[in-house]
């Protein structure tokens, strides 16, 4: 395999990587080689045993390692070559790779295109600060999960939850049902980070307590965590002194927001999008290197794994369709506006589009009854409506090619406000 | 009037069901609400997943899952018969674990196959 040619090589076998491998290999790239670290493909999936994959892409609720084999049997009959337990060590420009593999050990491998589908992995204490001592039994949610689902141990009898993100929520429940008691979920925002379906069916259902504008101030204990302190916050986010209590607990788990996996991506000089913390996106996932794409949560972390299915098929396509030296010159700058956060594509190259590009965004608050509107220059191209918008879930919208071509100097702003515009 | 959030799909409908009018959903964007907001307050299910314990696979659990919705006052007591289960791989996606649990008609199935680990092959 050494300095093989392949049309497309991904790196990743999660969703991300499964999605784009078999999108690139159905539009025609002849050789396709996906790697993945791991001892098998699914990623983070397999330790997702919950329910609720699937609605928008399978119209069925399958857990997360169901809905990673529907992919893997597809990979199977493909044609593309799958290499687990492959570690990719760096992409270059030029699009040739190295990895390291137990047994055929250092690769060096060349492509005609390069989709990075590495994921992101989980903020931890050291990333938020808290302060207090360094027992065992504190966990970031998604290590908890990995221990409990796919390793078989309990983490803790006793458990507190910092942050509202949906991985914290699922493993609140998950604890619960496995006879640990969860004293309750504190949220330093005064919305939730997670879904809110995940807010009924993980927290109302079992009675666990969801507290807003909380954090954790301590965490004590010698050898194991014996307690914790948590206080309300003001709004500057700064613990209130008469609201400090301390909850007895012997289990801390964080799910304190997810940072895309984006080491390979910085080494190779692709521009980074800070609001994104993933590489800077073109309308059909390219990044800022020719033939270099990417997809799923390496480039903005997604609420949803359909949208990430989505999103990769559109990678993998692209990345089948490459051509070098024929990408289209003129490109508009999707730039953030009053109340918006990040938009995926950042960048448009008009040519590209057939019927319409679909933009994803998150909002920076909870608005209801919104209007988002593109506009460019003076003039506002086009206004969408929707009931509700909140930081934890994933908005698009679709614009048409008629819009996009009337951009002017090659500059459009997307911005929320609340209410309705006349 | 009972105002529930659909856990149908991850938009989350606020619903409102009228109990006094044949438990009648308004507010949700699809037929899923209007089922989920009926039963939610006549004899509210869930599908539950969990794990068993594996021998002979790669890694020591396998998921497993309703293969319907079973009553939700019955959660923690279906937690209870995965306790003592071992299964023997390889397992495929789907097979039984456990059938008819707590007679309410449903069985526990595999969520994931697990083949025989190289490693226990040449056991």
């Amino acid at each position: 395999m050494n300095r093989a040619y392949y049309d497309v090589i991904v790196v990743g076998g999660g969703p991300a990587g499964l999605a784009a491998a078999l999108s690139a290999r159905e539009h025609g790239a002849a050789r396709v080689l996906l790697l993945e670290r791991n001892a098998s493909l699914g990623g983070i999936l397999n330790q997702c045993i919950h329910s609720g994959f699937g609605l928008h892409h399978f119209q069925e609720e399958l857990t997360g390692p169901e809905y990673a084999e529907r992919f893997i049997r597809q990979l199977s009959g493909s044609g593309v070559e799958v290499l687990c337990g492959a570690m990719v060590l760096e992409v270059r420009p030029d699009r040739s790779l190295c990895a390291i593999h137990p047994q055929r050990g250092y690769l060096q491998l060349r492509a005609g295109a390069v989709v990075l589908a590495m994921g992101c992995r989980e903020r931890t204490r050291g990333a938020i600060g808290i302060p207090g001592t360094r027992p065992a039994g504190i966990f970031t949610a998604g290590a908890a999960q990995l221990y409990m689902n796919i390793e078989g141990y309990q983490v803790g009898r006793r458990a507190v939850i910092l942050g509202s993100g949906d991985i914290g929520l699922i493993m609140a429940r998950r604890l619960t049902l496995e006879s640990a008691s969860v004293e309750g979920v504190y949220e330093l925002m005064p919305y939730s980070g997670g879904l809110v379906r995940n807010i009924v069916q993980c927290l109302h259902d079992f009675e666990i307590p969801l507290h807003l504008s909380h954090t954790l101030t301590d965490i004590r204990g010698d050898k194991r965590v014996e307690e914790v302190e948590v206080a309300q916050v003001d709004a500057d986010f700064q613990p209130i002194e008469a609201t400090r209590r301390a909850v007895p607990c012997d289990t801390v788990l964080l799910s304190v927001g997810l940072i895309p996996e984006n080491e390979l991506s910085r080494a190779v000089g692709l521009e980074i999008d800070p609001r994104t913390g993933g590489p800077v996106l073109y309308e059909n996932r390219e990044c800022s290197l020719p033939g270099i794409f990417a997809a799923g949560n390496v480039a903005h972390v997604h609420d949803i794994v359909d949208f990430v299915t989505s999103e990769s098929q559109l990678a993998g396509r692209s990345a089948a369709l490459f051509v070098p030296e024929k990408n289209p010159r003129r490109c508009l700058h999707l730039q953030n506006g009053e109340g918006i956060g990040y938009t995926v594509p950042q960048r448009i190259r008009p040519e590209n589009i057939e019927n319409n590009v679909e933009v994803f965004f998150r909002v920076k608050k909870v608005y209801k009854n919104a209007t988002i509107g593109l506009s460019s220059g003076d003039t506002l191209l086009a206004q969408y409506r929707r009931e509700r918008l909140a930081p934890g879930e994933m908005e698009k919208i679709t614009l048409p090619r008629k819009i996009v071509e009337k951009i002017e100097l090659n500059k459009a702003i997307l911005s929320v406000k609340e209410g309705i515009s006349p | 009037m009972t105002e529930l959030i659909c856990i149908g799909c991850p938009k989350g409908c606020l619903l409102h069901v009228d109990e006094e009018n044949d438990h009648a959903v308004t507010g949700n964007g699809c037929k899923v609400g209007a089922t989920y907001g009926k039963k939610e307050l006549q004899n509210p299910t869930r599908t539950l997943t969990s794990t068993v314990c594996i021998r002979g696979a790669e890694i020591p659990r396998l998921p497993v899952k309703t293969d319907r919705e079973i009553p939700k006052a019955l959660l923690l007591d279906a937690m209870s018969l995965l306790d003592n289960i071992v299964v023997q791989a390889p397992i495929i996606l789907g097979d039984v674990i456990l059938q008819n649990l707590l007679d309410t008609g449903a069985n526990f199935v595999a969520s994931r196959s697990l083949g025989l680990h190289e490693e226990e092959k040449h056991d």
